[in-house]
């Protein structure tokens, strides 16, 4: 009786995710769809790329510039127990540019982006706002989805290739000014090691893909959300835990498939 | 807000994250310096290619002067048969010697072309015929233990 009951909550779980991620898929390609207008309408565009990018820019370039200057410190006590010290523009830029660039800053944007465009197309439920659109024959998903999710896509590389320059000039500010790792052999082992398309065509294909995710999942979550405050709330705790999943994982796949040749 | 404001922030963000990329493409990446423009194909028969890459350096005189574009099997002769592309400013003459070297004692091996003193110059998609294989660890090591055997066996007798 128990175990029966049991199985049958497990089987609705499953069944109900299942259900929630074909509806996703559709929704994607409905987002896709109707994205003709967020472009010929650019002004719409526009303005979701302030609320998501510009918005973003001062917490990601402040921890760009922290999580290089740690890079700086902790490769710097690495590296000089081999003696190569001056390897450390080569740490500094080759780990940020194919990995925490594009990582940490999507998992920043994911918090202070995607949890506020959930959020707000939530509360647009929730009010009836959207509602109030289909009734005048706007569909709510090409005039307020598809904006959000281009800003996104866009905002996001833009963002990680900031977050990059700023953590390698952190990484400069400790390791050069402060440590006094020569200058000269600081810069020049770095470019001799980082490589344009391996590296950092690679980097910005990976947050376009990150933006993507984010993108989905955000106006997703708020387009599905409980047209409640408490489904607001849940829906958009969902969007950070799962889009920083979906970034992780999708992070392992694409080095799986970018980096392999090396 | 109004619009023009927002603009002028979008735009501004624009601009700064194309310049950042900008500042990684040319500053911290080699998108500047490596960049080998027009180029013509040399071919090279190679006993042994060791671990030669696609991509790896081809360098006279420690210059980078071109890239390995291709690596195949020959399988009538049963070597190697390496293209390289090399720059086009860069002509050399066709006694060149190709010897495929190793960067350091276990850094990642290049194509050293050795230049000879024919007056005549390769032409793209030549061969270039005289070529030295990579030098193996394994190989030279075994070697180096069979000479000192034989030689012990020679104080003996």
């Amino acid at each position: 009786m128990n175990l029966a009951n049991l199985l049958r909550q497990l089987g609705r779980q499953v069944t109900d995710r299942i259900w929630r991620l074909g509806f996703a898929s559709r929704f994607l390609l409905m987002t896709l769809l109707h994205s003709g207008t967020s472009l010929r309408r650019l002004q719409l565009t526009i303005r979701e790329i302030y609320f998501t990018g510009v918005l973003s820019l001062i917490i990601i370039l402040v921890s760009g510039l922290f999580v290089g200057m740690v890079l700086g410190l902790q490769g710097y006590d690495t590296l000089q127990r081999y003696g190569s010290s001056e390897a450390l523009g080569v740490l500094v830029a080759l780990s940020l540019v194919r990995e925490l660039g594009p990582v940490v800053a999507a998992l920043l944007f994911a918090s202070r982006a995607g949890s506020a465009i959930t959020a707000e197309i939530g509360l647009m439920k929730a009010t009836e706002q959207l509602s109030a659109m289909e009734m005048m024959a706007v569909s709510p998903i090409a005039r307020v989805v598809a904006p959000r999710f281009w800003a996104g896509v866009i905002s996001m590389p833009l963002l990680a290739a900031l977050f990059s320059a700023m953590g390698v000039l952190g990484g400069y500010l400790i390791g050069v000014q402060l440590i006094g790792v020569d200058e000269g052999s600081f810069w020049s082992q770095m470019q001799a090691a980082v490589d344009f398309r391996q590296d950092i065509m690679n980097g910005v294909i990976k947050s376009c893909v990150f933006g993507a995710l984010v993108s989905w999942i955000a106006v997703f979550e708020g387009y599905d959300a409980d047209p409640t405050a408490e489904g607001v709330s849940r829906a958009t705790t969902r969007t950070v835990v799962t889009s920083s999943l979906a970034i992780l994982a999708a992070d392992f796949v694409l080095t799986a498939f970018l980096f392999r040749g090396l | 807000m109004n619009r023009a404001t927002i603009d002028l922030w979008v735009g501004f963000f624009v601009a700064i994250g194309l310049a950042a990329l900008l500042f990684l493409s040319l500053k911290v990446g080699n998108l500047s310096s490596t960049d080998v423009g027009d180029t013509y194909s040399l071919q090279a028969r190679f006993d042994n290619i060791g671990g030669l890459k696609v991509r790896a350096a081809v360098k006279s005189a420690g210059v980078v002067v071109g890239r390995v574009g291709e690596i195949h099997f020959d399988p009538e002769n049963y070597v190697a048969l390496v293209t390289m592309n090399i720059d086009k400013r860069y002509k050399f003459p066709r006694d060149t010697f190709a010897t495929i070297n190793t960067s350091g004692l276990l850094g990642e091996q290049y194509i050293g072309f050795d230049v000879g003193g024919d007056t005549e110059m390769l032409k793209a998609g030549e061969l270039v015929k005289k070529t030295q294989s990579a030098v193996v660890l394994e190989k030279l090591i075994s070697q180096f233990m069979f000479n000192k055997a034989a030689e012990d066996d020679g104080k003996k007798q």
